[in-house]
């Protein structure tokens, strides 16, 4: 049996796909009828309407990123921007319609409330079709819901923070997500309250040229405190796919925001994605990133210290397989006196997989006192696999300590055969090495998604027998 | 003459160009305890290393069988879970793996089945006691940040869980203080049974002296020249290898 036969046999598990099922879908590329269509078609205020149209003339004005893993694969003419599924936005699980909901059941979503999780928000396609929230929380005054329905019952706070912490100028994704997002999670945690159980949000592609466009924005207020998990995985198709969603993060002073993901995109995904968040004083923002699948990755999640104290950790680890080029990283912007930032990047590449961490830690003269702590380890699986580590440091103060510390590593046959003299065939003995590397990511992760990280990393190394 | 458990004939075993074993001949019966001894780079831990098939050494003649079963050409792996074990000379280090996943994993291929927890962790609890491992101690990286002498207990340990047929230590007693040696002796001891057996690999006498020593081998470059009884062990230690060399 062929290599490839193999990794599609492996890969259904999470390739589920449901037959193409919408009663809207736009016209290939994009114009302003469209994004009018569109706006009109989400019952959208004026405001929303004029954003979006201002995003697509930066958009237009703006060229693709020069650096980094080449995207010009990337046909925009040929992604249908915006396609909305049968369902209505549903609070009950028994109201989603079947063949959805059995797409979800696979994915574990219903279990994953189940065991206790705060709310569900699942989108499908470009439009959140479950949703729920414990009746406590709802108490507290947290809300949490589809970003649609954000921007028409919350507007003030939705204008103040939309897209003001990533502006459309940023790049030229960030500007077409401007434009055509839709879908997407709200967040706001009130003053002073705990969020003691994680909120998660679900979603996943599922149509043949689709772009996904989603918005999160999730405002932590002061004192408050929030874990939120971002769990994706999508089908696999043969044509072009693009996700460039866009997170935006606010951790007002004293709050505490945990951001967790697993991604997991099918093979054919050009995943640029940002993910920005700004971190006041005090308080104290946490990135878990668990990046797998696609074919192309630019993925640099952001925190901007700005209030004094304040601190940051990213924990993330990338996965790359045959044909996929995974571009991540982290950025830290250090703004204010004495805040602190700590990096602990892995990556794993095999069968050719690149992985490369690029990175930024910026610490601006009027940050002294601060610190910054960036590790990076990677760990090739054969010989043809690519490893590379690109730092950017731009450090104005002399008042600082940082620290960057980079590691390539192999898995040595010494250690394979250890295991083995075990009992443990060299298939397990490699994918145990690669979970124990994997563990310092997955250790972060709550239980249930620490054990789907597993069984996707055991998939994608099944994928490397043959 | 008890029941065969290894049969080693005629061995001859390279590395690259470098001819290590040349014609080996080893028998180890159940219930028995055997000791190798010999100068350094004699080929004690390539035999060891030839029992389990490690794939950087070839096999360019003779045979070895466990329980009447030709092993020569089975995987490290299959050899495993047919009942020999090896505790290292130098154990690796697996960051990120707990010892207690590690050997619950390895229990459950070893023996085919899944461990049940309760029982696994009871019989973890005992086995640390008597070797004197500290709680914490488990729920540390495999052999990550060890100390020599508890890399060589977390060896014993994982013989005592894994429960083999034939252990080989493979100088599991050098570098260690008297007390930790005193502590491998009796593993040893807790191991040991009428229906398995053991193969030391040492350069020490001590290690055997609460042990009932059924053979002594004496391996220089690359066979075994002399095999006697415990006292051949005193001898060694007395004498050094003068006697058996060129
Ligand atoms: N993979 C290898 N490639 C080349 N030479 C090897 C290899 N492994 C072992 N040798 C050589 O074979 C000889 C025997 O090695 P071995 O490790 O079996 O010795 P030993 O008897 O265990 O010695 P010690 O008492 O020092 O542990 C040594 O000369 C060693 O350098
Ligand atoms: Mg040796």
């Amino acid at each position: 049996m062929s290599k490839s036969q193999i990794e599609d046999i492996n890969r259904n598990i999470y390739d589920i796909k449901n037959e193409d099922n919408y009663d809207f879908k736009m016209k290939k590329g994009l114009t302003r009828e469209i994004i009018e269509e569109l706006s009109k078609q989400k019952n959208e205020p004026e405001w929303m309407k004029e954003f979006r149209l201002k995003a697509l003339d930066v958009y237009e004005s703006l060229e693709l990123p020069t650096w980094g893993p080449d995207i010009s694969e990337l046909d925009m003419n040929d992604i249908a921007t915006y396609v909305r599924p049968k369902s209505k936005l549903n609070s009950s699980w028994d109201d989603v319609p079947e063949d959805i909901k059995k797409t979800f059941d696979q994915l574990g979503i219903p279990d994953a409330e189940k065991e206790s999780l705060a709310g569900v928000g699942a989108q499908y396609d470009s439009e959140v079709v479950y949703h729920s929230m414990k009746e406590e929380l709802i108490q507290q005054g947290v809300i949490y819901t589809d970003m649609e329905t954000a921007v028409r019952e919350y507007p003030d706070v939705v204008k103040e923070h939309f897209m003001k912490c990533v502006p459309v100028y940023d790049h030229k994704f960030v500007a077409l997500h401007g434009a055509v997002w839709s879908g997407g999670s709200f967040v706001y945690v009130p003053k002073g309250v705990k969020v003691d159980i994680p909120l998660q949000s679900y979603f996943r592609l599922n149509s043949p040229e689709s772009g996904q466009f989603e918005h999160t924005l999730i405002i932590v207020d002061e004192g408050a405190s929030l874990h939120f998990i971002e769990g994706c995985s999508a089908p696999k198709y043969n044509k072009v796919n693009l996700h460039a969603g866009c997170v935006e993060l606010y951790v007002k002073d004293n709050a505490y925001l945990r951001y967790s993901t697993i991604e997991n995109w099918s093979k054919n995904m050009f995943n640029l994605n940002t993910k920005k968040a700004i971190v006041g004083k005090n308080a104290k923002m946490e990135w878990v990133t668990g990046s797998f699948g696609s074919k192309i990755s630019m993925l640099y999640p952001m925190s901007i210290l700005n209030g004094e104290n304040a601190k940051t950790e990213f924990t993330g680890i990338s996965f790359a397989g045959k044909g996929q080029n995974l571009d991540n990283g982290f950025k830290v912007v250090h703004n204010a006196k004495n805040t602190s930032s700590l990096v602990n990047a892995k990556s794993i590449s095999k069968d050719g997989g690149k992985c490369t961490y690029r990175s930024l830690v910026r610490i601006t003269p009027n940050a002294g006192g601060s610190k910054s702590s960036v590790s990076c380890e990677s760990l090739m699986l054969d010989d043809i696999s690519i490893s590379d580590t690109i730092p950017v440091n731009d450090i104005e103060t002399d008042d600082v300590i940082f620290s960057h510390e980079a590691k390539i590593g192999k898995i040595s046959d010494k250690t394979i055969f250890y295991l083995m003299s075990r009992g443990l065939s060299e298939e397990d003995a490699k994918a145990m090495i690669v979970r124990g590397f994997a563990y310092p990511i997955s250790k972060e992760l709550p239980v249930e998604y620490a054990v789907e990280m597993n069984n996707l990393i055991n998939l994608e190394l099944e994928g490397a027998i043959g | 003459m008890s029941e065969k458990l290894l049969e080693i004939k005629d061995l001859y075993v390279s590395a690259g160009e470098k001819e290590i074993l040349k014609g080996m001949n080893l028998s180890i019966g159940k219930g028995e305890v055997h000791v190798i001894m010999g100068p350094n780079g004699s080929g004690k831990t390539t035999t060891a290393n030839a029992i389990f098939n490690h794939p950087e050494y070839q096999k360019i003649k003779g045979s070895i069988s466990l329980e009447g079963e030709d092993i020569t050409n089975s995987k490290t792996d299959e050899i495993a879970r047919k009942g020999v074990f090896m505790s290292f000379q130098l154990p690796e280090e697996i960051p990120g793996v707990s010892v207690t996943n590690f050997l619950k994993y390895a229990k459950n291929k070893i023996t085919g089945k899944n461990v049940k927890i309760f029982e696994f962790k009871n019989e973890l609890q005992k086995n640390m006691d008597e070797l004197g491992i500290p709680k914490e101690a488990v729920d540390r990286s495999l052999n990550v940040g060890f100390s020599g002498g508890e890399k060589k207990k977390n060896e014993i340990l994982q013989m005592l869980m894994l429960n083999p047929k034939l252990a080989i230590l493979d100088e599991t007693d050098s570098g260690l203080d008297v007390d930790a040696i005193r502590t491998v002796s009796k593993g040893i001891q807790m191991y040991k049974n009428e229906n398995n057996a053991v193969l030391i690999i040492t350069h020490n006498t001590k290690i055997l002296k609460s042990l009932k020593v059924d053979y002594v081998h004496i391996l220089v470059d690359g066979k075994i020249v002399k095999t006697g009884s415990a006292a051949l062990a005193t001898e060694i230690e007395n004498e050094g290898y003068a006697k058996y060399k060129g």
